[in-house]
């Protein structure tokens, strides 16, 4: 499993240490659910079940990250760092979009 | 206002753009994908109507958009060449070449980025692009604007169709637009096979129906009833051009480009965002046997090499034939507002 480290800052360490881990499914090139409502510090993992390739980013600038080319049966965890909407989209499939609510 | 184009023709081929779509449909679950939608999706603030038809058709063959009046949207798009121009590259005025192959105009409607890159969301934002780009019409919209104000029989039809807005880059994008969503494709063979007439395709066609949705991977890209679920990919095609990379360096989008349809796909040849690709046996073996660089870096993982032979190739080429619809036979217009 790969981590991308979003901004790592210390003053999230106090939040983080309630923090809760939420999945995120990737089949039949949509995400899983649509929306999700998570506290600063959560942990998210993206799985893809589909049998190609995504690649789920995100521009938000409070919550940026880009996971690359996730391949099939691959997880990839990030962590949310800062209150705010996260609007996430598969960089291969447009098509493809989530948002994830942030809040303190 | 001197318009030569019948009014009713117009009328007639906008509501049979959607009542061809209107079916009594018995096709079975599986099948049901494939099946083209009923209604043509348009913005809330951009509802297709006749009016507005008859105005962005004008608009779409008028060369008076052009710099030099010699350009329009159709030379580029026309529907003898599948809404492309049958050129590997489109040319513009003054014979400038640009960059990338014409893309098609058929089913833009229900696509969700424009362009080969994807930079435009909407057809709206879309429409206006080719008009300033100078290896196409070269046109400044001001000048345009200011050129169109001049013409009484589009200042009428403008009224008409944008009542009170006027003739601005907002209701030139619209109009343009509209027409753009209008061409929709027709029944084709597989069409009426998917409706449940077993005899409408023949048993090659079948086979490779077969490798289609499922040895060849076709379907983890050209998926749903237009053959394109808008995902942008680099086909390791080797060309210089680093594709959607151009918006944002992204390393997912360089050298991607969008997943064309397949409909009419026997027309709008040649093939690819270069055109370097003449043929639809040749493009199903480089799309489907991995690029022209297999297994390698220099493609996308989508884009795999399934292995296929070249009966399989040819059954898959005898498939795609089936996704050729009747004309829609839009007319340019023989004369135009003055
Ligand atoms: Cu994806």
């Amino acid at each position: 499993m790969k981590t991308i480290a979003l901004l790592a800052s210390t003053l999230v360490l106090a939040v983080s240490m309630h923090a809760s881990e939420h999945v995120v499914n990737q089949k039949g090139k949509a995400f899983a659910p649509g929306t999700m409502k998570v506290k600063v510090g959560d942990k998210i993992t993206f799985k893809n079940n589909d049998g190609f390739a995504h690649n789920a980013f995100s521009d938000n600038e409070a919550n940026e990250f880009d996971i690359g080319m996730q391949k099939p049966g691959q997880d990839v965890t990030i962590e949310m760092k800062k209150p705010g909407t996260v609007e996430v989209e598969c960089a291969i499939h447009p098509n493809m979009h989530m948002t994830i609510e942030v809040v303190e | 206002m001197k318009i030569s184009r019948d009014r009713g023709n117009v009328l007639i081929r906008f509501i049979a753009g959607i009542t061809i779509l209107g079916m009594s449909v018995t096709a079975s679950e599986e099948l049901s994908k494939w099946l083209r939608p009923e209604h043509i999706p348009a913005p809330k603030d951009n509802q297709i109507t006749s009016e507005r038809v008859e105005l962005g058709t004008f608009l779409y063959f008028d060369t008076r958009l052009s710099r030099d009046g010699t350009v329009s949207c159709a030379t580029c798009h026309n529907e003898a060449n599948g809404w492309s121009d049958g050129l590997p590259k489109a040319v513009g005025i003054e014979g400038r070449e640009g960059p990338r192959n014409s893309p098609t105009v058929l089913n833009t409607a229900y696509q969700i980025r424009q362009f080969w890159d994807g930079r435009a969301k909407t057809l709206e934002e879309q429409a206006l692009g080719p008009i300033e780009a100078d290896v196409e019409m070269d046109m400044d919209l001001d000048e345009l604007l200011k050129r169109l104000n001049k013409i009484e029989g589009y200042k009428v039809l403008f009224e008409k169709a944008y009542p009170g807005e006027g003739i601005t880059r907002d209701t030139l994008a619209k109009a343009i637009a509209t027409f753009e969503r209008t061409v929709v494709s027709t029944e084709s063979p597989f069409d009426r096979y998917v409706k449940g007439d077993k005899n409408a395709i023949d048993a090659n066609a079948k086979k490779g129906f077969a490798l289609f949705t499922g040895k060849g991977h076709c379907t983890d890209c050209h998926d749903g009833f237009n053959f394109t679920d808008g995902s942008f990919h680099n086909l390791g095609l080797g060309d210089a051009d680093e594709g959607r990379y151009g918006l944002k360096k992204r390393a997912a989008w360089f050298h991607a480009f969008k997943t064309p349809t397949l409909r009419d796909v026997t027309k709008s040849g040649p093939y690819f965002h270069d055109g370097s690709i003449k043929t639809l046996a040749e493009a199903t073996a480089v799309c489907g046997n991995g690029g022209r660089f297999p297994n390698s870096e220099k493609v996308s993982p989508l884009i795999v090499d399934r292995g296929l032979n070249q009966e399989e190739l040819e059954l898959l080429v005898d498939f795609l034939k089936t996704l050729e619809g009747t004309p829609l036979n839009i007319k340019e217009p023989t004369q135009f507002p003055q």
